[in-house]
């Protein structure tokens, strides 16, 4: 009995020594996770990207803005001169918050007529904006009480001595389903477009119809077209289905443009079938494909900012993380569906998908053979 | 004649692998060629170059008058290729798989040509059944079917009755010779010696190299070998005692008899020597079979191939 036992153990090993990509799979996946799970993803961001809208430069602003950056939450990347600029960096997402200082500030403060401080913020990920929220009072309170001395002396300690003021944009209860349901549209769409135009090309080979396909006068292009054309319908039908569910079961409506919700999506549909058909071209059989294709929708779904907060991981995986197509759509669908975003807060987005898709349907058609050498 | 297949040392390589190694080939319009050789002789690879799938490493030549490697598009449109494989899809129907070709080749009167093809197959009545379940006799008419849609000048077909049963046989063999009776030239590579025998002429090939070019009877005149039929009790039990024996090239038993042979019969003759004195055995002389030509070529080759 152990000698037939061994006999298959032995065989199971030469069979996966073979088999590189399963070899891959079984090492590479559980590395990923595990240093991402492990230590590098923090689901308590800090150095969030901040503006700074001041018209009250004096000693006590400048404390106020210094302590929100040493509580280690806020890194002030821009000054911007007006509200409406500032709105713009919100809506785009280059900041995830603005802090707005009024000018009379200062002089309200010393009076004891509650000054006010705004903090807007871009609540899309409510995870990501939720603790620097909470940690911003008690980190001007403190760094205050050093500077009022002497006749402001008492104001320290006094509760009504300034008020923040919070606004949580786009998704002011901090749902966590209306940063959800729009990144499952991208997990979604990673899921089946990638598999199915993978495993569509696969089966030809595997099955032997391809050698008489390729025996037949048909060109590559026309090949991976008509084989593409079908799977943007089905996604089209799967994105309205999520967006139909999404509106009536977990209330989350679309903001902005349904055209360019709409430009955005097919734009991403065609990358990930593009995507698909690189992979198939890659790989020998339909096993080998699924394979594959898991290895791009792991990373879609956890460095995509989908599952953790894009700013709260580490700059290798943010990097590794800008290199998929899920990442920019993810922006996009969130952008357009919550915050309303236009054509212009998008468009660096828009170019990155376009890029890919010119990138991975020239390597698919390099691949692709019209012989079988 | 013009020459529908006009090819000239023809050499594909696999990394230091040669799998053809200079093979040329000349087979006149209308005739149809038997493919013959021992698995993994270059057949398939053969082929492939023929009819465009494949590029090949040295050599080149015409297919019904185009460039092998330059004008692939031209002979793809004018050849039928028909693969070892079942080749069409096996979720679509029959006639959706007809369906599928005549889109892919672009032709007319689509509806008239596909119930023409159907009718000719004897499919009419199961044109809705799923390629699928058809058994595979069937599958391999309806392969043919399939190339022979777009009305090509050049058939080649790679093996096309593995599996058949005799009488599915025939009566595909009879189709292909109604085919090239129309004037459309047959490349078709076979196993089977009654198929060989059924060719206008035939190409031997062994180890990527020609062995053999002629008609049945030119080429086992060629081979220049002797054979000699054993009748008695237990003759065929000799098989396996003369099989090694020096200048024996081949005992095989047929039924009850022993079938020997060997290029040389003065070798032949001392090694059945021993036997010829059992008064119980009868010995005849008589003619090598294609069979007894193969093996020997088989044989030769693989000396050939040792050497290189």
């Amino acid at each position: 009995m152990w000698a037939r036992l061994v006999a298959i153990i032995l065989k199971e090993l030469q069979q996966l020594r073979r088999d590189r990509l399963t070899f891959a799979m079984m090492f590479g996946v559980p590395i990923m996770q595990l240093l991402l799970f492990g230590y590098a993803i923090d689901t308590d961001p800090h150095n969030l990207p901040t503006a700074v809208v001041s018209a009250d430069d004096t000693q006590i602003t400048r404390t106020i803005l210094s302590a929100l950056q040493t509580s280690g939450y806020m890194r002030v990347v821009r000054h911007p001169t007006s509200e409406a600029e500032a709105n713009a960096l919100l809506q785009n997402g280059e900041v995830q918050f603005v802090v707005t200082i009024p000018s009379d500030f200062t002089r309200r403060m010393v009076r004891g007529e509650r000054a006010q401080i705004l903090i807007d913020a871009d609540a899309t990920d409510p995870l990501a904006a939720a603790n620097p929220l909470v940690a911003a009072k008690p980190a001007i309170e403190q760094a205050l009480s050093r500077d009022l001395v002497g006749p402001l002396a008492p104001l320290v300690g006094r509760p009504d001595a300034f008020d923040l003021v919070i606004q949580r944009r786009y998704n002011p209860e901090g749902k966590a389903r209306l940063n959800i349901v729009p990144g499952l549209l991208a997990v979604i769409l990673t899921m089946t477009m990638v598999m199915m135009t993978a495993l569509a090309v696969t089966r030809e080979r595997e099955r032997g119809t391809m050698e008489n396909l390729l025996a037949m006068p048909v060109r590559p292009i026309e090949v991976m077209i008509g084989k593409i054309v079908p799977y943007i319908a089905i996604g089209a039908v799967q994105v309205l289905v999520i967006l139909i569910i999404s509106r009536f079961l977990f209330d989350v409506a679309v903001e902005g443009s349904f055209g360019l919700l709409t430009a955005g999506t097919a734009l991403f549909i065609t990358v990930n079938l593009a995507v698909g058909f690189t992979i198939s071209t890659l790989t020998q059989n339909q096993l080998q494909a699924m394979q594959a294709s898991v290895f791009v929708l792991l990373p879609s779904i956890l460095l995509s900012g989908f599952m953790f907060p894009f700013r709260g991981m580490p700059v290798w995986a943010q990097w590794l993380g800008e290199g998929l197509p899920a990442t920019h759509f993810m922006r996009i669908v969130r952008g357009v569906m919550l915050k309303g975003a236009g054509l212009g807060d998008i468009s660096v987005e828009l170019f990155a998908l376009i890029a890919m898709l010119l990138v991975v349907s020239a390597l698919a058609i390099s691949r692709y053979r019209v012989t079988l050498d | 004649m013009a020459l529908a297949i006009d090819v000239h040392d023809l050499v594909k390589r696999y990394g230091s692998r040669t799998v053809v190694d200079h093979v040329s080939l000349g087979i006149g319009q209308g005739r149809v060629c038997g493919f013959l050789g021992p698995n993994g002789s270059g057949k398939t690879t053969t082929l492939r170059m023929i009819c465009g799938l494949l590029t090949p490493d040295g050599g080149g030549g015409t297919c019904l008058g185009h460039d092998l490697v330059r004008e692939r598009d031209a002979i793809k449109r004018q050849a039928g290729y028909m693969t070892q494989r079942f080749g069409l899809y096996e979720d679509l129907t029959i006639r959706e798989n007809l369906e599928f070709v005549a889109r892919v080749y672009g032709l007319d009167r689509m509806k008239s040509r596909i119930d023409q093809s159907l009718e000719r197959l004897g499919l009419a009545t199961r044109q809705h059944q799923l390629a699928g379940s058809l058994s595979g006799g069937w599958k391999q008419r309806l392969a043919l079917a399939a190339c022979v849609l777009h009305e090509p000048k050049l058939l080649l077909l790679d093996e096309p009755t593995a599996g058949v049963d005799p009488k599915a046989r025939r009566s595909f063999w009879d189709e292909i010779h109604a085919y090239a009776s129309e004037g459309i030239t047959v490349l078709v590579s076979t196993h089977y010696m009654d198929e060989a025998e059924r060719c206008h002429e035939i190409a031997y090939i062994a180890y990527g190299a020609l062995m053999a070019r002629g008609t049945t009877s030119e080429i086992i005149q060629q081979s220049g070998l002797t054979a000699f039929i054993a009748h008695g009790p237990d003759a065929d039990r000799l098989a396996p005692r003369l099989r090694d024996a020096p200048g024996v090239t081949a005992a095989a038993a047929f039924g009850t008899t022993l079938h020997v042979c060997g290029p040389d019969r003065e070798a032949l003759q001392r090694a059945i020597q021993p036997f010829r004195d059992d008064p119980r055995l009868t010995w005849d002389e008589a003619e090598p079979t294609l069979e007894d030509v193969f093996i020997h070529l088989m044989g030769q080759a693989r000396d050939n191939a040792l050497e290189d």
